[in-house]
C-alpha cells in the first residue's frame, strides 16, 4: 500500500467521461418519438388505403350483407357478426370459468400452489395462436361434430341457435377456442384485482358471520369489481383480433346464421384469408377497410379496459 | 457555504422562508426541528439534488466559496458537496464498485488509483477491516449500518469538500450510530459536514453549531452548547427540552 | 351443535362454490397439459434429424423436414428483435426518466393502441410498407411486421421496470456528481436489468409464435431463402399451412414443427420467470 503511488486529485472542472446530458435525452426522445410516428403512420396508412371502399360504399360497407370479390361488391356485416357473436359467445364462457379460477387462485389456494398454478395460466397465454388452431383441427372439431353439437341439437333444437347441419366448424366451435385464447388474461388480471382488495374488508366480512363464499361474492368481489370487468375488456380486445385459431376453425363462410353449428366468417380470418391473393385495387382496399374496422372495434374496447383497470390502479393507490 | 435570503417553493407550497444562514468550514453543523420543517428540504437545496423534484423552485442564493451553486456546472457542484441520505442506498454493485463509483464518474480511470481511493475511503470510514475480504460481494449483503457508512465511504472517495447527511442514523441502531458519529469526528478536519437529525442527542454530541427549523423558517442558530443551554428564543428552549408537540 | 336449516344451506353453499372455483382452475390449467401431451404423443413420432435439416417435402412424399422454416423464423425474428429492442429499450427509457408532459402521454398512449392492434393488421400495413414498394414478400416486411408488435411490449415493460427502481439510488448517483445520462446508464439501467430483460425474452418469445402479421409479408417458402427480399418460410406459417392441407404427411410435419414452436415458447418464458424470481427472491 505504502509504496503505491497515489493517485492524483479528483479533477473539480466538469469531467469528459460523462456522457451528455442532452445526447441522452434527445437520443431517447427520437425513439420514444418514433413510436408516435409509427403509430400515426399504421392508422394514416389504414385511413388512406380504406378510403377507396368507403367512399364507394359509404354506410353500405357497413350494412350491406354481400361479399363478392369477383363482381366487385363488398359489405362486411358477415365479417363484424361473426367477429362480435364469437367474440360474445367466447365471453359467455371464459367469464364464469376465468372468474372462478381466479376466485380460486387470490383467495383459496395457498400462496404457493397459487404461484404456481398462476404461472401455468401465464404459460397458457404464451402459447401461440396457430398451436390452438392446429390442435383444434385435430380435436375439438371432431369432438363437436361427433359429440358436443349433436348433443345440443338433440336437447336443445328447439332453439334456433342449436338447429341445422352439423359441420364441426363454425361459430361455436370458433368461440370455444377463443374462450380458452381468452381466459389466462381474464384470470390473471381479476386474481391481481381480487389481491387488491384491502384484507380488513374480507375481515369484516368474516366476523360477521359470514362463510368464505359470502365474503368473496357480496364484499371482494364487488371491490375488485372495476379490475374484473377491465380484465373482461381486455379479453374481449383479444378475442375479436385474433386471428389464426378463429381462421383454422370458423369454416370460413361469409353468410349471417342464426345458427351456432353454422361455419361463418371473421374479419381477421377474412383478412387472413383473402388478402395475399386480393383480385385487384378495389378487393384490397375492402380487405384494409375491414382492418380499419377491426382497427377501430379493439381501440375502443381496450381503451375502455384500460380505462377502468387505471381507476382501480387509482383506487387503490 | 452559505445562504442568503433563501426561499423555497414546492409548485405553490413555500417549504423555506427567508433562512440566512452560514456554514462553517471544517466544523459540523446540525439542522434540528421538527418533521416537516424544511431541514431536509434545505440540506438538499445545497448540493441542488431538489431540482430532480418537478416543481421545486427557490429565490435567494446559495454560495459555495462565495460563488453562487447555481452558477456551477451541477455535476462538478455536488463532487464538490456530497450527500449521504437517510436510508442507505447501495447501488445493487459490488462494494468495491460502490466506492469506486464517484471517482470513476468524475473522470478516474486507472484501475490502480481506483483500488487505492476504494481502500483509503474504507479506512477512513472504519470499515476496511470489516470489508477488505469481501469487496467483489454485494453491497447488499451488508448489514444496515454497514451499509450506510459504505454510503458515507462512498460519498468520501470524491473527497468532497462540503459532505450533507440527511438524517443518517434514523434506521440504525444505538451501536452503529456510535460509529457513524465516531466516523463524522474523524473526517471533520478535512470536511465540512451537515447533518440534519431528528435526534436532539445526536445533534448535541457531534455538532459544533446547531441550527433550529420550525415551520420552514430558521429559529435560531448558535453554538450548539448555547442552543441546548441557553437558547434565545422561547419555540427553540421549548423544543430542545422536549415541550414541543 | 345443531345448524338451523338457513345456516346448513349456507354451509352447503359455500361448499358448493368454492368446489366450483376450484374445478375452473383445475379444467383451465389441464388445458395445458392437454395440448402439451397431445403434441408430444403426436409430434414425436414424425420427429426426426431430417425435421432440422431437409427441406419440406411434396404432398404425398413422406419424409422431409423444415429446416427452411426454422432458419426463415430465426432470421425474421432476429430482425424484429433488431429493430424492437432498441427502439423499445431506448424509447422506455425516455418514458421512464425524462417525464416530458404531453409528449411522453402521447408515446405512452400510441404504445398503448399500438399494443392492442391486432396483428392481422399490423401484417397489412408492413405489406403496404414494405411489399408494395419492393415488389416482393420478403424476409424484410415479415420481420418489420414483427417489429411492431415488439416495440410497445418491450417499452411498457421497461418503462415499467425502470420506474420501480427506487428513487434513492437516482438520487445517490446524482449526489456523487453522476449527470443524469451516466445515473440512468450505470445505475438505473443496471438494478432494473433483470426485469428488462425479462421483458425482451418474452417478447421475443410472442412474436416467434406470432403467423398472422407475416401471411402476407414473408409469405411462404417451399425451399432455402437466399436473401431478405425473398418470401421466407417461418414455423408458425408452415404449421398453419400443412395444418389445413389435407394431407397426413403433412399433418405429422405440422404436429413436429407445433412441437418444435410450443418447446421454444414455453422454454422462453420459463426462463423469464427464473430470471425474475432470482430478482425478487
Amino acid at each position: 500500500m505504502a509504496t503505491r503511488a497515489q493517485p492524483a486529485p479528483i479533477p473539480i472542472t466538469k469531467p469528459s467521461t460523462q456522457m451528455g446530458d442532452a445526447t441522452a435525452r434527445l437520443g431517447t426522445m427520437f425513439f420514444a418519438g418514433g413510436i408516435l410516428i409509427i403509430t400515426l403512420i399504421i392508422v394514416g396508412v389504414l385511413m388512406e388505403k380504406s378510403w377507396l371502399t368507403f367512399s364507394k360504399f359509404g354506410f353500405g360497407f357497413l350494412s350491406g350483407t354481400n361479399w363478392d370479390p369477383n363482381n366487385e361488391q363488398f359489405a362486411s356485416l358477415p365479417f363484424v357478426y361473426g367477429t362480435l357473436l364469437t367474440s360474445f359467445l367466447a365471453l359467455l364462457i371464459a367469464v364464469p370459468l376465468g372468474v372462478g379460477a381466479a376466485i380460486f387462485l387470490a383467495e383459496l389456494a395457498p400462496a404457493n400452489i397459487s404461484s404456481v398454478l398462476t404461472f401455468l395460466v401465464e404459460l397458457l397465454a404464451a402459447v401461440p395462436s396457430v398451436i390452438y388452431g392446429l390442435l383444434a383441427i385435430f380435436t375439438l372439431v371432431p369432438f363437436m361434430r361427433d359429440y358436443v353439437e349433436p348433443g345440443l341439437a338433440a336437447t336443445l333444437g328447439f332453439l334456433p341457435f342449436f338447429q341445422g347441419q352439423i359441420f364441426g366448424v363454425g361459430y361455436l366451435t370458433a368461440a370455444i377456442i377463443l374462450a380458452v385464447m381468452t381466459f389466462p388474461f381474464i384470470i390473471s388480471i381479476s386474481r391481481e384485482a381480487l389481491l387488491d382488495v384491502p384484507r380488513d374488508q374480507r375481515e369484516a366480512a368474516l366476523a360477521l358471520g359470514a362463510t368464505k363464499w359470502e365474503s368473496v361474492w357480496d364484499v371482494v368481489l364487488p371491490n375488485a369489481r372495476l379490475g374484473i370487468i377491465g380484465s373482461i375488456f381486455l379479453g374481449l380486445a383479444r378475442a375479436l383480433g385474433e386471428t389464426m385459431a378463429v381462421t383454422m376453425v370458423i369454416g370460413n363462410d361469409p353468410s349471417i346464421k342464426a345458427s351456432l353449428f353454422a361455419p361463418g366468417y371473421t374479419i381477421a380470418a377474412v383478412i387472413a384469408n383473402e388478402f395475399a391473393e386480393a383480385s385487384g385495387n378495389m378487393h384490397l382496399s375492402a380487405l384494409v377497410a375491414l382492418a380499419f374496422v377491426l382497427f377501430l372495434l379493439t381501440m375502443v374496447i381496450n381503451g375502455a379496459a384500460r380505462l377502468m383497470l387505471a381507476r382501480t390502479a387509482r383506487k387503490n393507490a | 457555504m452559505r445562504s442568503v435570503n433563501l426561499n423555497f417553493f414546492y409548485s405553490q407550497f413555500q417549504a423555506l422562508h427567508d433562512i440566512n444562514l452560514e456554514i462553517e468550514s471544517n466544523k459540523i453543523t446540525a439542522l434540528i426541528g421538527p418533521s416537516g420543517c424544511g431541514k431536509s428540504t434545505f440540506l438538499r437545496t445545497l448540493n441542488r439534488i431538489n431540482e430532480t423534484i418537478r416543481g421545486a423552485n427557490y429565490t435567494g442564493e446559495i454560495l459555495l466559496d462565495g460563488v453562487s451553486v447555481l452558477s456551477q456546472d451541477v455535476t462538478s457542484l455536488r463532487r464538490r458537496v456530497g450527500m449521504v441520505f437517510q436510508k442507505s442506498n447501495p447501488f445493487p454493485k459490488s462494494i468495491f464498485d460502490n466506492i469506486a463509483y464517484g471517482p470513476k464518474v468524475n473522470g478516474m480511470t486507472a484501475k490502480a488509483d481506483l483500488e487505492v481511493t476504494v481502500e483509503r475511503s474504507l479506512r477512513r470510514s472504519a470499515l476496511w477491516e470489516e470489508v477488505k475480504d469481501k469487496l467483489q460481494k454485494p453491497a447488499s449483503a451488508l448489514s444496515g449500518g454497514q451499509q450506510q457508512r459504505l454510503c458515507i465511504a462512498r460519498a468520501m472517495a470524491v473527497e468532497p469538500e462540503v459532505l450533507l447527511l440527511d438524517e443518517p442514523c434514523s434506521a440504525l441502531d444505538p451501536i452503529a450510530t456510535l460509529k457513524i458519529e465516531e466516523l463524522l469526528f474523524s473526517i471533520k478536519d478535512s470536511t465540512t459536514i451537515v447533518i440534519v437529525t431528528h435526534n436532539m442527542q445526536q445533534a448535541a454530541r457531534v455538532a459544533d453549531k446547531t441550527g433550529f427549523f420550525m415551520l420552514g423558517k430558521l429559529v435560531e442558530f448558535d453554538r450548539t452548547e448555547t442552543i441546548f443551554k441557553n437558547p434565545s428564543k422561547k419555540e427553540t428552549e421549548d423544543y430542545v427540552t422536549g415541550r414541543f408537540g | 351443535m345443531t345448524m338451523s336449516p338457513r345456516t346448513r344451506w349456507r354451509y352447503a353453499v359455500n361448499n358448493v362454490m368454492l368446489t366450483l372455483t376450484a374445478l375452473c382452475t383445475i379444467s383451465t390449467i389441464s388445458i395445458l397439459f392437454f395440448i402439451l401431451g397431445y403434441l408430444v404423443v403426436n409430434g414425436i413420432s414424425s420427429f426426426d434429424l431430417a425435421f432440422f435439416t431437409q427441406l419440406p417435402k411434396a404432398p404425398g412424399e413422406s419424409g422431409g423436414g423444415m429446416a427452411n422454416a426454422i432458419i426463415g423464423s430465426a432470421l425474421m425474428v432476429g430482425l424484429a428483435s433488431l429493430i424492437g429492442i432498441p427502439v423499445g429499450f431506448l424509447g422506455g427509457i425516455y418514458l421512464a426518466e425524462y417525464d416530458g408532459g404531453w409528449f411522453s402521454n402521447a408515446v405512452r398512449y400510441a404504445a398503448d393502441l399500438l399494443n392492442g392492434i391486432p396483428s392481422i393488421v399490423l401484417g397489412i400495413v408492413a405489406w403496404n410498407l414494405l411489399v408494395v414498394p419492393m415488389k416482393s414478400f420478403s424476409a424484410w416486411a415479415g420481420g418489420v411486421a414483427l417489429s411492431l408488435i415488439l416495440i410497445p411490449i418491450i417499452v411498457r415493460s421497461t418503462e415499467q421496470f425502470l420506474r420501480a427502481v427506487p428513487n434513492s439510488l437516482r438520487e445517490g448517483a446524482l449526489a456523487l456528481g453522476a449527470n443524469k445520462a451516466t445515473t440512468t446508464l450505470t445505475v438505473i439501467v443496471p438494478a432494473a436489468r433483470r426485469g428488462i430483460l425479462t421483458g425482451i425474452i418474452l417478447g421475443v418469445a410472442r412474436i416467434a409464435g406470432e403467423t398472422a402479421p407475416l401471411l402476407f409479408t414473408s409469405l411462404n417458402n417451399q425451399f432455402w431463402t437466399t436473401s431478405l427480399g425473398q418470401p421466407t418460410a417461418s414455423l408458425p406459417v408452415m404449421i398453419f399451412t400443412h395444418a389445413i392441407s389435407p394431407y397426413d404427411d403433412w399433418h405429422r410435419q405440422a404436429w413436429a414443427a407445433g412441437l418444435v414452436l410450443l418447446t421454444i415458447v414455453l422454454l422462453a418464458n420459463i426462463t423469464a420467470r427464473f430470471v425474475v424470481s432470482r430478482n425478487v427472491g
